[in-house]
């Protein structure tokens, strides 16, 4: 009836799991709760759940990415604390939940951190910028963003429902075979990636889709700015990339659910075939997630500066330059399996030549400051810690792609500083800096910049303090994921690390509390005209939070920043926005159930799998069937705001702007 | 070597280009009446030239130094020598590391032992799970996998005790995979050989059956004889790779046909 669920499925002895869950469970009840008591749970349905506006699909991809933040961040705390106290001794974690702990952290921090972060920022924006209404897909884009928070939600009750991988996070085989790991851990990390992969598929469909065929009129794309390429790129990747996860991660179920031998060590299986295919998705998914994050800082440092980007040309060459070659690299992961001497030559040069079109775009956000007039916001502090840590990451990757240097750092604590190096000083940096920079445009106040700023300093040296320690390590030859080490010299490296990630915890509390100040100061830091920083692009031009049809009237684009453009004409003819359009009236899609419903069976259908309750998941296969039909039923698709109430949601903003242009300098 | 030469390459452009960040942005600030506002500056052709000639010449550079040092370096490459090479086979088990020599017909479990200043050609391979054998001071890291071999050569220039270790994840023992490499000489060497032939253990198919269970054990084994053609027993399945967890899973509906 159960299949392999039991009561032994709780892990009733290990109090750590227990404790943390049963806190944050204590917490969500608390939340829903308090929400029932205040009766938000018809707006929060109506408004958020069904929502199929980008906007408040891309502000919920962002919460998703802050929360999983702290659980990843959790494990991080947990790993630094660990290898400090287990010099000599076994520290206060166990083998076999360490090991849970440096795979949860990874699968979390890449899959529900870094992916739903720039998504949620894509979401969000693209469609701002491209000048459009909304996605493609608006309910599409619903289901991917349901699917990624269902497969999130799964990877959290294997906290307290049986366990999470133990292979790290990537499950190479023939580790990752039933053989080697009977437990259900393995099955969590393969049906979680499955459902959250099948929702990131769809939303680069959508994304790709939205780009290449809704930009306003005269949106070329030559007129595209910056971010909407680097997520083109992107999105571009992701259509090209992840079905390949998909397929591996499918092959591997196939070996564990239905005794295939695809990665087995016997009958004719091949782990190496795994190897190669998950990095062949798994290397574009770094750039996945760094191209964005170009973006952003070519928004944020060209608003800044206030200045148009630098060689704005060159920067799209040089995205899709990275786009295309970022697929041929993938065999630097394991120059250390003996593929020879040519083969890990071939692909240690290809590896530096993406490091050409990415040391161009430093260049250019350089010159873009050079003859600017920087101001020192908190988005403009995230690109400046940015540009400075990542070069020192880029480095370290370009050694690392000399084949000789990787045969002593392979998996080494260097590997591990080099990639945190670019993920939190590209990524992580990048996504702060687009949540400082965009948040106002979505909630119409600016967040408060004395605590953005402390955060910015704790996070900046709190970085280098946990992990230039562990360039010195790899260098010692500490290899990473030891639960516990009994060299000396390792020791104090070790402790220092640990200092840094204490200082990381202190940033993410300033960012707790920025946020919590920045709400109860909301009427001071509030945005009135729709454009606090003096923006460029057409985001800019409509209200905080914008309508949800965007644009009362569709923009029409005559250049490059096309919002800047506006404003330099309107100042230079000291006068903007004479006499009101005229108004018409706006369909916009309908709000649907459809994202949360398939997501909902799709939990079930997952957690089913995991434990053999087959029956259970042929339910949840047929709920989300049935959700799809329903929705293919629908007899309304859209619904009509009439010209008046669009003239009313859109007169008072153009108010506000215009008296704000009139003073020269906006706010 | 080849680590600093890149490393070296690379900082005549990075420590320049991070110190033209710092001071772009600081003198460049709002609040610098000194510093000229060029609001429509976006282009400028030399420049760019420029910006993408940088990057593309250093990269000529290591390109270069990638490309001679995978050849010259690589771990498969036997090291010129005018003495013969000492041949010794691993075997990475969970979890342990196993080192048999054929030529002397001895074997050992966490200790490596080669004479000072004479090849070693490793052939190396895994019992069940992916490794990678790595001594830092010593050698490269390559891996170890079930059903295939890898080489790896190297030379201990000096004598002593170099700690060796796993470097890919392997299971809940992987911290346990500690060994030892001690480069003795030659004298020595002769002794050690001579010593484990007093062993009475001998390493043979049931033996190794033994050995491929997971332990956490972390002693050092010696064993005086090993069948022969073990290690290719062991690499063409003959000897079925390593058991995994003796537990077997709760009501495990799906039976593997391992």
């Amino acid at each position: 009836m159960l299949g392999r669920l039991t009561w032994q499925a709780i892990p009733w002895s290990e109090p750590i799991p227990l404790v943390a869950a049963g806190v944050v469970g204590l917490m969500l009840a608390g939340v829903i709760v308090w929400v029932f008591l205040k009766g938000y749970v018809p707006y929060l349905w109506k408004e958020w759940i069904t929502s199929v506006d980008h906007k408040r699909i891309g502000v919920m991809y962002c919460l998703l990415a802050l929360v999983m933040l702290l659980r990843g961040f959790s494990d991080a705390v947990m790993m630094r604390s660990q290898q400090a106290l287990a010099f000599h001794g076994q520290g206060y974690l166990p083998p076999d939940h360490y090991d849970q702990v440096f795979s949860a952290h990874g699968t979390i921090m890449i899959f529900f951190v870094a992916m739903p972060f720039v998504t949620g920022l894509m979401n969000f924006v693209v469609p701002l910028q491209l000048g459009v209404r909304d996605v493609a897909f608006p309910t599409l884009n619903s289901v991917s963003f349901w699917l990624t928070a269902a497969a999130a939600l799964l990877v959290n009750i294997s906290l307290v429902v049986g366990e999470f991988a133990r292979t790290g996070w990537l499950p190479y085989p023939p580790l990752s075979e039933l053989q080697y790991s009977p437990d259900v851990g393995v099955d969590y990390y393969l049906w979680a990636i499955q459902i959250s992969g099948a929702g990131t598929i769809m939303s680069g469909v959508n994304l790709v889709t939205t780009i290449l065929k809704m930009r306003a009129p005269g949106m070329s794309y030559w007129r595209m700015p910056v971010f909407c390429w680097t997520a083109l790129a992107s999105n571009l990747l992701i259509v090209a990339s992840f079905p390949i996860l998909t397929a591996v991660t499918a092959m591997l179920l196939l070996d564990r659910y239905l005794d295939f031998h695809f990665f087995t060590n016997e009958m004719g299986g091949n782990p190496m075939m795994f190897v190669n295919l998950i990095w062949t998705w798994g290397h574009p998914e770094v750039y996945i997630h760094i191209l964005p994050a170009f973006g952003i800082f070519s928004e944020v440092i060209a608003t800044f500066s206030g200045k148009p980007l630098f060689g704005y040309r060159s920067m799209v060459m040089a995205t899709m330059a990275i786009c295309l070659l970022s697929f041929m690299v993938w065999l630097h992961h394991f120059f250390t399996m003996g593929a020879g001497a040519d083969v890990n030559g071939f692909f240690g040069i290809m590896t530096m030549i993406i490091a050409v079109p990415t040391g161009v775009k430093v260049y250019n956000w350089l010159f873009t400051m050079y003859g600017g007039r920087v101001r020192f916001t908190v988005p403009m502090l995230w690109s400046i810690g940015f540009m400075v840590t990542f070069i020192v990451g880029g480095m370290t990757g370009v050694l690392m792609a000399v084949p000789p240097a990787d045969f002593v750092l392979h998996n080494s604590l260097f590997l591990v500083a080099h990639f945190h190096n670019v993920i939190i000083g590209g990524v992580l940096f990048g996504a702060f800096a687009g949540y400082n920079y965009w948040f106002p445009k979505a909630f119409g106040f600016r967040l408060d910049e004395t605590w953005g700023k402390r955060a910015f300093w704790l996070w900046l040296v709190g970085f280098y303090m946990a992990f230039m320690p562990l360039y010195v390590l790899g260098l010692l030859g500490m290899t990473r994921r030891m639960q516990h080490f009994d060299r000396p010299e390792w020791y104090p490296w070790v402790l220092v690390a640990a200092a840094g990630a204490g200082l990381i915890t202190l940033g993410i509390g300033a960012q707790i509390i920025q946020f919590v100040v920045s709400i109860r100061r909301r009427a001071a830091l509030q945005d009135t005209t729709g454009d606090p920083w003096d923006g460029r692009t057409l985001e800019w031009a409509t209200a905080s939070p914008p309508p949800a049809f965007n644009f009362a009237v569709m923009p029409n684009v005559k250049g490059e920043e096309p919002y800047w453009g506006m404003k330099s004409k309107a100042r230079e003819l000291a006068h903007l926005l004479t006499g009101e359009p005229t108004y018409e009236a706006i369909s916009v899609p309908r709000n649907t159930a459809t994202g949360v419903v398939t997501a909902f069976f799709a939990v079930f259908l997952g957690f089913a799998m995991i434990w053999r309750i087959y029956w259970l998941a042929g339910l949840g296969a047929v709920g989300i069937y049935a959700a799809f039909v329903a929705f293919a039923w629908r007899d309304r698709s859209e619904q009509e705001i009439s010209a008046r109430e669009v003239a009313r949601l859109d007169r008072e903003n153009r108010l506000a702007r215009s008296d704000a242009l009139a003073e020269g300098m906006p706010q | 070597m080849v680590l600093l030469d890149a490393l070296g390459i690379m900082l005549v452009i990075v420590i320049p280009t991070i110190l033209a960040i710092l001071l772009f942005a600081w003198w460049f600030r709002a609040s610098n009446k000194a510093a000229t506002y060029r609001p429509a500056w976006a282009y400028s052709g030399k420049l760019e030239a420029l910006v993408w000639a940088i990057p593309a010449l250093v990269i000529l550079f290591l390109g270069g130094v990638a490309w001679t040092g995978a050849h010259d370096l690589d771990p498969a490459r036997p090291i010129a020598s005018p003495r013969r090479a000492l041949e010794v086979e691993v075997v990475s088990l969970d979890w342990r590391w196993l080192f048999i020599y054929p030529d002397q017909h001895i074997a050992t479990i966490n200790r490596l032992v080669i004479p000072v200043g004479t090849p070693v050609n490793l052939r190396i391979t895994s019992a069940s799970v992916m490794n990678v054998f790595f001594v830092p001071r010593l050698s490269s890291e390559i891996y170890a996998m079930n059903g295939m071999v890898t080489q790896l050569n190297l030379l201990g220039s000096e004598t002593g005790t170099f700690p060796g270790l796993s470097a890919q994840f392997s299971g809940d023992g992987f911290a346990d995979m500690a060994f030892d490499t001690v480069v003795a000489t030659p004298a020595d060497f002769a002794a050690f050989v001579e010593s484990a032939h007093a062993a009475t253990s001998r390493l043979d198919a049931a033996e190794y059956r033994v050995l491929s269970k997971q332990s956490h054990e972390r002693r050092v084994q010696v064993f005086g004889s090993v069948s022969d053609g073990l290690f290719e027993d062991i690499v063409s399945l003959r000897l079925p790779p390593g058991s995994g967890p003796s537990l077997a899973p709760v009501s495990d509906t799906t039976t593997g046909a391992h």
